[in-house]
């Protein structure tokens, strides 16, 4: 029978949450690497019991972990296995090296970027918000990290080098920081063409790669943010997550800071199709497994309110690829709550009856093994969920 | 020996379960005591100071012998305490946060 294993980030460790196919009965594990803040965890499809992990600090810095073993033990990659290496021991890689390309005429900073009072500011390495594993290579990890930019490691995390591309396009004094910092967030990989990856950023917008990360274009035509000065800006825009049916790619939904949107020309052009939703900021947004024109959202009430509408937690469904949105409630709390859903916070399983999940900022984890139609929690009081993912496992 | 005693969770990444210690050869510096920490304990790399610019992280500090080193220059010699290893080196975390 199958089984699904959920992978949680959260701001005091990682949990990994094991259930059979019903998903009707959990086994946590963890907290892994407590006290840290793990922003990401996921694994490869290639290898299920390969997982990285983005664990961070502000006294500490940057770390990454890797499991060959789906989660039983760790190591930073280059390092030895649970234990102190011997003395004259040589580390293979610098794991958790994020060093930004520079000109290689002057050495000088590739570019920089625009700080929040207008002037120009150098790329400063903060952390890595987002892993993606290669869908082909194991040993080949994407890494999205804030000040903004995509990393890549051939070697399962040793070693780490920027596509300094997407920075280096000419775009890039123009991007700016969110209040959450100017992070690369989203990653998501083609599986029809290996060459084509698309990433977003807070706050520049969505940019596509066809060359396997070479060059880097904006695309971000259609979306309208009323809050910079050119609300049809190029670059500019707070995009917040973009997920995409890798059964149907090239077509992407995205949630921005405002607005719903949606393209079916691999980002070349977005519409709007927030619909009857209640309002249309939130953070995530996800797509079943086996309908590609059903997707999840979770309405936020505002930007200067991160907690869900109304004190209700409704994750809304469209089955008609946006515009239509139906409200999921049964099995989540409808009064006094006050959470959020960050960016990274919700996953689909492949199973026959897809499953979604969802974590928010009050520890819970939900899950529904009816494609929404229900829900149930796993766990209730886990530090605040900074990331979901679900591996559906043979 | 030079005793260096870690905060909790840069105990773990080492898998140290009480102070690190480490040969170092003369001249004791500041910068050689990271430099051997970090080729002792290459998990360590990067936690301490920043991996590109060698620069303290801004929430840890360095104390020997209730002395606060973290501004000193970095091949300033450590004390004789330290290098005789009576005192341990103390890299310290901020009390910061929530």
């Amino acid at each position: 029978m199958s089984k699904v294993r959920v992978l949680v980030g959260t701001r005091k460790g990682a949990f990994i949450l094991s259930s059979d196919g019903k998903r009707e009965k959990w086994e946590v594990s963890g907290p892994h690497f407590a006290g840290w803040e793990i922003y990401h965890v996921k694994g490869s499809p290639i290898n299920p019991n390969r997982i990285y992990v983005s664990q961070t600090s502000g006294w500490f810095g940057q770390i990454i972990q890797r499991s060959d073993d789906g989660g039983k033990t760790w190591h930073q990659p280059g390092t030895p296995k649970g234990q102190a290496p011997e003395p004259g021991g040589v580390a293979k890689g610098d794991s958790n090296k994020f060093a930004y390309d520079s000109s290689s005429e002057t050495g000088k900073p590739l570019t920089t970027h625009q700080w929040y009072d207008g002037t120009q500011h150098p790329w400063e390495f903060k952390r890595v918000w987002h892993v993606e594993p290669s869908l082909t290579d194991a040993d080949t990890v994407y890494a999205g990290v804030e000040d903004a930019a995509i990393f890549k490691s051939t070697d399962g995390g040793e070693n780490w080098k920027e596509l300094s591309g997407l920075r280096g396009h000419g775009t890039g004094p123009k991007w700016q920081p969110g209040a959450g910092g100017m992070c690369l967030h989203t990653i998501i990989l083609d599986p029809q063409d290996p060459d084509r990856i698309y990433i977003a950023i807070s706050a520049a917008g969505a940019f596509r790669t066809d060359d396997g990360g070479e060059s880097w274009k904006p695309i971000n035509r259609g979306l309208k943010s009323q809050y910079i000065p050119d609300p049809t800006a190029e670059v500019g825009h707070c995009v917040h997550h973009i997920a995409m049916n890798p059964k149907r790619a090239g077509v992407l939904f995205m949630q921005k800071h405002w607005d719903v949107m949606r393209s079916d020309d691999a980002g070349d052009n977005w519409r709007e199709v927030s619909g009857n939703l209640p309002t249309d900021f939130g953070f995530v947004i996800d797509v079943h497994a086996h309908e590609p024109e059903t997707i999840y959202v979770v309405p936020i009430k505002s930007d200067s309110e991160h907690f869900v509408h109304d004190a209700k937690l409704r994750v809304y469904r469209s089955k008609t690829g946006g515009n239509e949105w139906e409200a999921l409630t049964k099995g989540l709390p409808q009064s006094d709550c006050y959470v959020n859903v960050l960016r990274d916070a919700m996953a689909v399983d492949s199973l026959d009856k897809c499953g979604i999940y969802f974590g928010t900022t009050g520890g819970q984890v939900y899950a529904s093994a009816d494609a929404g139609d229900s829900w149930n929690p796993i766990v209730r009081d886990l530090p605040a969920v900074l990331s979901v993912e679900v591996q559906t496992l043979p | 020996m030079i005793r260096v005693v870690l905060p909790p969770h840069l105990r773990t990444l080492a898998h140290v379960e009480s102070e690190a210690t480490l040969e170092v050869a003369a001249p004791v510096t500041l910068r050689a005591v990271l430099d051997a920490l970090e080729a002792r304990y290459p998990m360590l790399r990067g936690t301490i100071r920043d991996h590109v610019t060698q620069q303290r992280r801004p929430f840890l500090r360095y104390f020997a012998c209730e002395q606060d080193l973290s501004h000193d220059p970095p091949d300033t010699p450590l004390p004789d305490a330290i290098v005789q290893g009576k005192e341990p080196f103390i890299v310290l975390g901020a009390i910061a946060g929530g």
